[in-house]
């Protein structure tokens, strides 16, 4: 070994437990562009495991990220990864770091194992070794045939997974995924999310996955941090979020459904359409489903299907972005 | 058990330290390059002159005929000037796509989610093509210098003209430096390399262009400044020891360009992120 070479740490996840409640942090942190603030005064820890960044388009996951990255520059406040100022160590950050971008990009004029094993030394990893973990990552994302075609010949879905391989070839100590499922169809969706799970659970990868989808947070992230107009709205386990503040009802009316769902959310009930006739109602806890019954019928409403219905994330998102009582959880 | 596992698998190998990541960059673009045909065949065209340079030195040490070839740092200088043509090509073949197509396919964002700093990857870039120019310009250069002595097999020749080897190698890499400089900011502008192959070649005739209209007008040459290559032949003519062949003061063609290599960085600074903010 080179006087100057780094030894790799056998343990996967290189974070000294004094430190390992969380692997990122943020501290006041504010990214203006221009007269837009992406990110307003935002405070808040990513913990170890895979942590979901979910909220509408907009909202300020990939500014997060970017800025984690060193990308941006904040006007003001502090972020640290692994402990690190990622104003002062943001190459040494980015060396224990996978980046997933959300828009397609590669390396032009190479073969995939060629643009991974690249990726790999660029990463900081010896040319044979890199040649070597480029071939198996290839594998794991499921590209291994295809390993020695250019990229620029890929299709979307392979494009998706090649961007992962460029990104786990260095064995990061944290992974960012910016909408990994991006442009997928749904089998590859599924196979993208379950390479994502395994990684986060069975590989023990950090991973902080940001996207507008709720589905894949909820399918592969144990906790979430939900943004809104460049704000924390809400953050915490996702059992712990979606177990919180009463019961969930689906629920079928016959009748005006606008201004039945008005009537309900005066009421203090958190409720939204989910289709033509089909709305679902968070009753908070100490209420019950008798309740929606006697507001029905007090606005003579028809009830004519009620069913209870398991919390989702979805609930918690809207619960977040509207203001509704999960969202001080 | 499985014979090979092709899960993933954590690394447990040696990593290399920050800062050593533009070598990476320089060496597989080098190689990328050098695996081409057409380039190959390019690089060995621009050889030519050299062989026919190098007959020169041969004939004229050989042959008592032949003294009206022998070498003076003239030759040398002149040597250089002709390269001036594979200079251009391999400037454009190399360096157009340098930076451009990085921005087409959105690899700035890769490359910087690595520990790679913004002036590694440029030093990285930068070297690819200084690389190619030195290979056609100071190198063989040398050589010839090299070849003088052994074919006329004493140091006379170098000794006569002791500051020859730094004359030839300050205005190479004074050539080199430049058009890299200026290449590479020019890349980091388009996302398309051939618009910044014909930006760099329009740039370059308009300037010399404008010169010798302005020098037609005036009948004077001392507008020299307005043209990089005229500034790059004065400092030339300069570093050689030989009368400027402009009216231009050459610490203004000095000027220019510096002017050139600080509005390149300036370029490339600005062109050169992560991210593309539109405010």
């Amino acid at each position: 070994m080179s006087p100057e070479s780094v030894p790799s740490p056998a343990v996967p996840v290189a974070v000294a437990p004094a430190a390992a409640a969380a692997v990122v942090e943020l501290d006041d942190v504010s990214v203006v562009y221009g007269k837009n603030e992406a990110l307003s005064r935002v405070t808040t820890q990513f913990p170890l495991g895979a942590v979901g960044l979910l909220g509408p388009n907009g909202a300020g996951k990939s500014t997060m990220i970017k800025a984690l990255l060193g990308f941006v520059v904040p006007t003001r406040g502090q972020m640290q990864v692994f402990g690190l100022d990622v104003r002062h160590k943001a190459a040494a950050i980015r060396a224990r770091i996978g980046y997933m971008p959300e828009n397609d990009s590669h390396i032009p004029g190479m073969n995939a194992v060629t643009f991974v094993a690249y990726c790999g030394q660029l990463s900081g990893l010896p040319p044979v070794d890199a040649m070597q973990r480029a071939h198996e990552v290839l594998y794991y994302v499921g590209l291994g045939e295809a390993r020695y075609r250019n990229v620029e010949t890929y299709s979307t879905g392979m494009k998706q997974r090649i961007k992962l391989a460029q990104a786990l070839v260095h064995d990061p100590d944290l992974l960012f995924l910016d909408e990994p499922t991006n442009g997928m169809d749904p089998k590859g969706r599924d196979e993208m999310l379950a390479l994502i799970h395994d990684l986060a659970h069975a590989k023990r990868v950090n991973l902080i996955l940001s996207s507008h989808l709720l589905p894949d947070v909820e399918h592969t992230c144990d906790h979430v941090i939900v943004m809104d107009k460049g704000r924390i709205a809400t953050q915490g386990p996702i059992a712990t979020l979606k177990g919180s503040g009463g019961s969930v009802f689906e629920l079928r009316i016959k009748g005006d459904l606008p201004s039945f769902l008005d009537v309900l959310r005066s009421q203090g009930l958190d409720a939204h359409g989910t289709d033509e006739d089909v709305m679902r109602v968070l009753v908070p806890a100490g209420r019950t489903a008798r309740d929606l019954f006697m507001m029905a019928a007090s606005h003579k409403v028809q009830v004519r299907h009620l069913r209870p219905s398991v919390p989702t994330l979805e609930d918690v998102f809207i619960d977040a972005i509207e203001g509704g009582p999960r969202a001080d959880s | 058990m499985p014979i090979h596992d092709q899960s993933y698998r954590h690394y447990t190998g040696e990593r290399r330290p920050v800062r050593s990541a533009w070598t990476v960059i320089a060496r597989t673009g080098i190689v990328s390059f050098a695996s081409r045909r057409a380039f190959l065949a390019l690089m060995l065209v621009a050889w030519i002159p050299f062989i026919v340079r190098a007959s020169q030195l041969f004939l004229a040490s050989n042959f008592s005929q032949a003294t009206f070839l022998v070498a003076s740092p003239q030759t040398f200088r002149d040597f250089l000037g002709q390269q001036g043509l594979f200079v251009f090509l391999v400037t454009v073949y190399v360096g157009s796509g340098l930076i451009a197509n990085d921005r087409r396919a959105n690899a700035l964002q890769l490359y910087l989610s690595k520990p790679v700093t913004r002036a590694e990857y440029i030093l990285g870039k930068m070297s690819i093509l200084a690389t190619f120019l030195l290979a056609v310009t100071w190198l063989p250069a040398l050589l010839l210098l090299a070849l003088q002595v052994a074919f006329s097999g004493s140091f006379t020749f170098m000794t006569a003209n002791s500051s020859l080897l730094a004359s030839v190698t300050l205005y190479a890499f004074a050539q080199v430096i430049v058009i890299t400089f200026g290449m590479t900011a020019l890349s980091s502008l388009s996302r398309s390399s051939r618009f910044v192959g014909i930006l760099f070649a329009g740039l370059l005739l308009f300037s010399d262009a404008m010169f010798n209209a302005l020098k037609f007008i005036t009948g004077s040459s001392a507008i020299s400044w307005v043209s990089v290559q005229a500034s790059l032949d004065q400092v030339g003519d300069v570093l050689f020891r030989q009368a400027p062949r402009h009216q231009t003061p050459v610490a203004v063609s000095f000027l220019v360009l510096l002017a050139v290599v600080i509005v390149s960085l300036s370029v490339l600074e600005r062109r050169v992120r992560g991210v593309e903010v539109v405010a």
